[in-house]
């Protein structure tokens, strides 16, 4: 699967871009600089810090209210979309701080694929356009390419064969499980470095579930993935690093392994092995 | 409390529920019966005066309809003869005139209150000012429309006609608007933003598409609403006996050939009244008809989210 398929797409895109350059800080993928988050006058994050590398998968993980959803909507500026939210701090893709003034917001979404609780295809629009979407509305008008690429994200999703036949049905027409690849394909359309998922499986029954986790770990070798989730079991299966939460605060960050059999702090212990959360 | 006690205390609470339940069921069915039978003879009472209206307009109008009625300007007041094809066209221009600047006007308006404004005072004042708007005699807006392009102007036309009949459409359509937007969830906008789509896109092409069929039905409201209005009109294009003649000049429409029809006293002008409140009732039917074709067909097979 080659992501970066059309050299047309890449440059309609690229220079768009603030920077496609490969000087990434520290070799990271994503970093998490002092971020602080308000809702109001409640603090949601605390002094969170982590860096993610590139082509790896790393869950978020703690109890209900633990502010993993509020980080990870900090890390493509979605957070800005409730009205009462306030950010402090800092978080770079490769070197950009996407907090810095003279960032677009929209070009890091671009860049920052989103994939949410509940699957929300745009409900009045087919398969093919749902998944078309983003491109003609950034601009793309090469039909031949836009099917290309819609067929290889249908595919990058593992929704191709159960779809290819009927690409003009409606989006909602779709089982659930279908519909949140649906989304997937989507958020994979727009070529992202990153893909956030926000316990992208919560909605789902076992057997969709287990599909999107499968799907995960190819995602793993094109792009990096940052995944909320509720169910450790998944986090254990899916993720290369943890991250565990705790009000607000980031408790402990390392290799799932590690957080899952031999965790440093008491808290991520107890969490862990069932004790509380 | 022990065990046993609070099992005691709840068998006595069953006991008395169950023996209410028992006493009144008897009265329930009867009460519901009688409710039932009001909310039957409420739906009845509403529906006589329409059924009526449509069986009058019908019975009395359909004997004028012709090929003639429909086509040629209108014949001598004496003898009668001829028809309301000046009405009928000057209602179509009028109403579309007025749906070409009302439409755009009320839409944008309602997207800048649903997904821009917020709950800003100034919002708050449009709000109130629109539903103002929506209960303002049509008199008025035909005097206003007078006043503002009539007498500047110099003489009745069907720029003035349009702006009064606008003026009564834009608030429906800001509302309606406004209102479907807000019934699209935040999740499908957040979709579109999370795709790096800019906000005026993601509103036009995704939530607006989203709301598409809400929207269509508060137009073809408005406009229903807009074509049988006669009393700004009267102040506006005035009505005349023949077809367009340009932008300076006045212009029919069929509630003001309707009314002067009505106020003749020949049995043929009143005949020719019923034919035009027909036609304008067949016209007013066929843009609903056709809405909810369009709306339920094609929405429904594009698992349309708001529907009628």
């Amino acid at each position: 699967m080659s992501w970066m398929s059309s050299k047309e797409y890449t440059n309609t895109i690229s220079y768009k871009l603030s920077s496609l350059s490969d000087t990434k800080r520290h070799g990271y993928k994503v970093s998490v600089k002092n971020l602080n988050s308000w809702f109001g006058s409640k603090q949601a994050l605390k002094d969170i810090n982590f860096d993610v590398k590139e082509n790896t998968v790393t869950a978020l993980i703690g109890p209900s209210g633990c502010g993993k959803t509020t980080l990870i909507r900090c890390l493509n500026r979605m957070n800005e979309m409730t009205s009462s939210a306030i950010v402090k701090g800092s978080v770079y893709l490769d070197d950009i701080d996407i907090y810095a003034s003279n960032v677009d917001p929209v070009i890091i979404k671009r860049r920052m694929g989103m994939v949410f609780q509940k699957p929300n295809p745009f409900p009045t629009m087919s398969i093919y356009d749902n998944v078309a979407a983003g491109l003609k509305l950034n601009g793309i008008r090469n039909k031949a390419l836009i099917r290309e690429i819609v067929e290889e994200s249908l595919k990058g999703s593992v929704l191709w064969d159960e779809v290819k036949d009927e690409l003009g049905r409606p989006g909602l027409s779709l089982s659930g499980g279908q519909q949140q690849r649906l989304c997937i394909a989507r958020a994979l359309a727009m070529q992202p470095e990153v893909l956030l998922m926000d316990e992208p499986t919560s909605a789902l029954d076992p057997i969709a579930s287990a599909k999107i986790e499968e799907l995960m770990n190819e995602l793993r070798k094109e792009l990096t993935v940052i995944i909320v989730t509720h169910n450790m079991q998944q986090a254990a299966r899916v993720s290369d690093y943890t991250a565990f939460m705790y009000l607000g605060e980031l408790v402990e960050y390392g290799p799932t392994k590690q957080i899952f059999e031999n965790p440093q702090k008491e808290l991520t212990e107890r969490y862990i092995s069932g004790k509380f959360g | 409390m022990n065990n046993t006690e609070n099992h005691h205390h709840n068998i006595d609470h069953r006991k008395v529920i169950q023996d209410a339940i028992v006493r009144r069921s008897y009265k329930r069915k009867i009460v519901n019966r009688v409710f039932t039978g009001v909310t039957i003879v409420c739906v009845m009472l509403a529906m006589i005066p329409l059924g009526s209206i449509l069986f009058e307009v019908v019975k009395n109008g359909i004997s004028a309809i012709s090929i003639e009625f429909l086509t040629q300007p209108q014949g001598s007041i004496i003898r009668g003869g001829g028809g309301v094809g000046p009405a009928i066209q000057g209602t179509l221009l009028t109403v579309g005139y007025a749906s070409l600047i009302g439409v755009p006007i009320g839409i944008l308006a309602g997207v800048y209150l649903s997904e821009y404004a917020g709950n800003s005072k100034f919002a708050y004042t449009v709000r109130f000012f629109n539903s103002v708007m929506t209960g303002m005699p049509s008199i008025v807006i035909g005097i206003v429309g007078y006043i503002v392009l009539v007498i500047t102007i110099g003489s009745f036309n069907i720029t003035a006609g349009a702006v009064a009949l606008s003026i009564i459409m834009i608030p429906i359509v800001v509302a309606v608007t406004e209102e479907t937007l807000k019934l699209v969830p935040n999740s499908v906008r957040e979709a579109a933003h999370s795709l790096g789509i800019p906000k005026w896109k993601v509103t036009l092409f995704i939530t607006l598409r989203s709301a598409k069929n809400g929207v269509l039905t508060g137009i073809v409201l408005a406009v229903s609403r807009v074509a049988g209005e006669t009393a700004p009109l009267i102040m506006t294009i005035l009505g005349t006996s023949l077809f367009f003649q340009g932008f300076i000049s006045p212009v029919d429409a069929l509630p003001l050939r309707i009314w002067r029809f009505a106020s003749q006293p020949y049995e043929h002008a009143h005949s020719f009244g019923w034919g035009a409140a027909l036609v304008l009732i067949i016209m007013i039917l066929s843009l609903s008809v056709l809405l909810r074709f369009l709306v339920l067909e094609r929405g429904f097979k594009q698992g349309s989210l708001v529907k009628m």
